[in-house]
């Protein structure tokens, strides 16, 4: 028995095949999809999504967005997703120290600017976050117990 | 017939235009390939954000749901977007759209209002004399959804207003290098089933719809944020969809008109060289015929 799952970002397709389970960062929380789940409609936080199909277990990082889950499908539409294996970690610190640097010089508060700034500060500590606790030594860990 | 100097300066000016035609096609050539990846790109989100939006006008009691989703019981005005291209030299791209939309339009039982997003389309949506009440030309070449979410927001607003009770889009669907097709879609309130692209990876789903959703945070907010935003999707996949139409449209008129110069080239310069010799035999009749009067003399 396995459940669908779709994550496109608006970009591309993340990813699309048949798994276990999906975790998604929901608004109210993580919830974890198994097949033939009650359809919820949900908005996305800044997070993990944990796909497992058999022993393997794949992460995306996803910068909000929303999530559908039908019975036999979970499709999430995010506003940015990523393989956590494609994240390349020196560029994503660059971004970081891009964006807090920008941050502190002064972005008038409130504008628009301000706001895009903070959301790329938001999105490359969530994928530093990601690539440093999911895949140290370059293996990647099973991260059942954490979060 | 024209004189072959007449026939010279014809000769020299369709060559002129085939250079012309020909530099424009390469150009669009170009921009077709990038506009086709932008159009494939984001085409899978606006597809699954569509296909969420219908399952959330499944819903039952979908008309309590949310003021977008709700029908209203009288239909007073529509509101229709038309998105052509800002220039001309595509062919039937743009009197398309508008032909389209007059034949749709044109019987429609309430009074209309247009939000004409490119130059060419607004220009003739004007001239027939049509309620034009916004403007969103010269576009950028590759838009971004910010540079176009003000066109759905205006949309949305008008419909949230009670000024319009149903909103169209008009647009042109790529499907390939020789085929675009002029599409109306209705957007608000959103409808059960209805056309949209079949996609090959597109899942059916085989409970059917019919349960109720859950929602997370509240239905309320979650509603308020996804509908407005999907339905801006669908008119900025649209516009990505329309100008990679325009640039295939535009590529193959230009075509055309190279192949077309050509040959009224070969043709002018067959008749020029009849011409020329016609020129030369009847000199050369003159001469011999001079020569002769003298020698016989």
């Amino acid at each position: 028995m396995t459940i669908r799952c779709e994550i496109v970002s608006q970009d591309r397709t993340v990813f699309a095949g048949d798994v276990d389970i999906v975790v998604l960062p929901g608004a109210a929380g993580e919830m974890g999809i198994l097949p033939k789940h009650a359809p919820v409609l949900t908005t996305l936080k800044y997070g993990i999504i944990k796909v497992r199909k058999g022993g393997r277990e794949e992460l995306f990082t996803v910068a909000g967005g929303v999530a559908e889950v039908q019975p036999d499908i979970v499709t999430v539409l995010a506003d940015a997703a990523e393989n956590v294996e494609e994240i390349d970690e020196a560029r994503a610190d660059a971004a970081r120290q891009r964006a807090e640097e920008a941050l502190t010089k002064g972005v008038p508060v409130d504008t628009d600017a301000y706001l895009a700034m903070e959301a790329a500060l938001r999105k490359s500590n969530l994928r530093l976050d990601a690539v440093r606790r999911y895949r140290k030594g370059g293996g990647m860990r099973m991260p059942n117990s954490e979060n | 017939m024209a004189s072959a100097r007449e026939m010279r300066l014809r000769i020299k000016s369709v060559k002129n235009i085939s250079q012309v035609t020909r530099a424009l096609e390469t150009v669009s050539a170009s921009k077709v390939r990038k506009a086709i990846n932008a159009v494939m790109a984001t085409r899978s989100y606006a597809t699954k954000a569509w296909q969420v939006l219908k399952h959330v006008a499944e819903q039952p009691g979908r008309d309590s749901l949310h003021p977008l989703l709700a029908k209203r019981n009288s239909v007073n005005n529509t509101l229709v977007v038309v998105i052509t291209g800002d220039r001309g030299l595509a062919g039937a791209y743009n009197s398309n759209v508008i032909r389209f939309t007059a034949q749709r339009f044109d019987p429609n039982p309430v009074p209309v209002k247009y939000i004409a997003v490119g130059r060419k389309g607004r220009d003739l949506l004007i001239r027939r004399r049509k309620n034009v009440i916004a403007d969103f030309s010269n576009l950028p070449a590759a838009p971004t959804f910010m540079d176009v979410s003000a066109i759905g927001r205006l949309a949305v607003d008008e419909f949230l207003k009670g000024s319009v009770d149903e909103l169209y889009l008009v647009y042109t669907d790529f499907i390939n290098m020789g085929r675009q097709l002029t599409t109306v879609k209705k957007l608000l309130p959103l409808e059960l089933g209805g056309e949209g692209r079949v996609e090959e990876f597109e899942h059916k789903s085989t409970d059917g719809p019919a349960a109720a959703y859950e929602y997370e945070p509240d239905q309320r907010e979650i509603l308020d944020e996804i509908i407005p935003r999907f339905t801006a999707l669908q008119i900025y996949q649209a516009i990505l969809e329309s100008q990679a139409s325009e640039h295939a449209a535009r590529m193959i008129a230009m075509r055309n008109a190279t192949d077309n110069a050509k040959e009224l080239v070969g043709a002018l310069q067959l008749a020029y060289n009849k011409v020329r010799q016609q020129a030369i035999t009847n000199d050369i009749l003159d001469i011999v015929g001079g020569a002769e009067a003298l020698a016989a003399k």
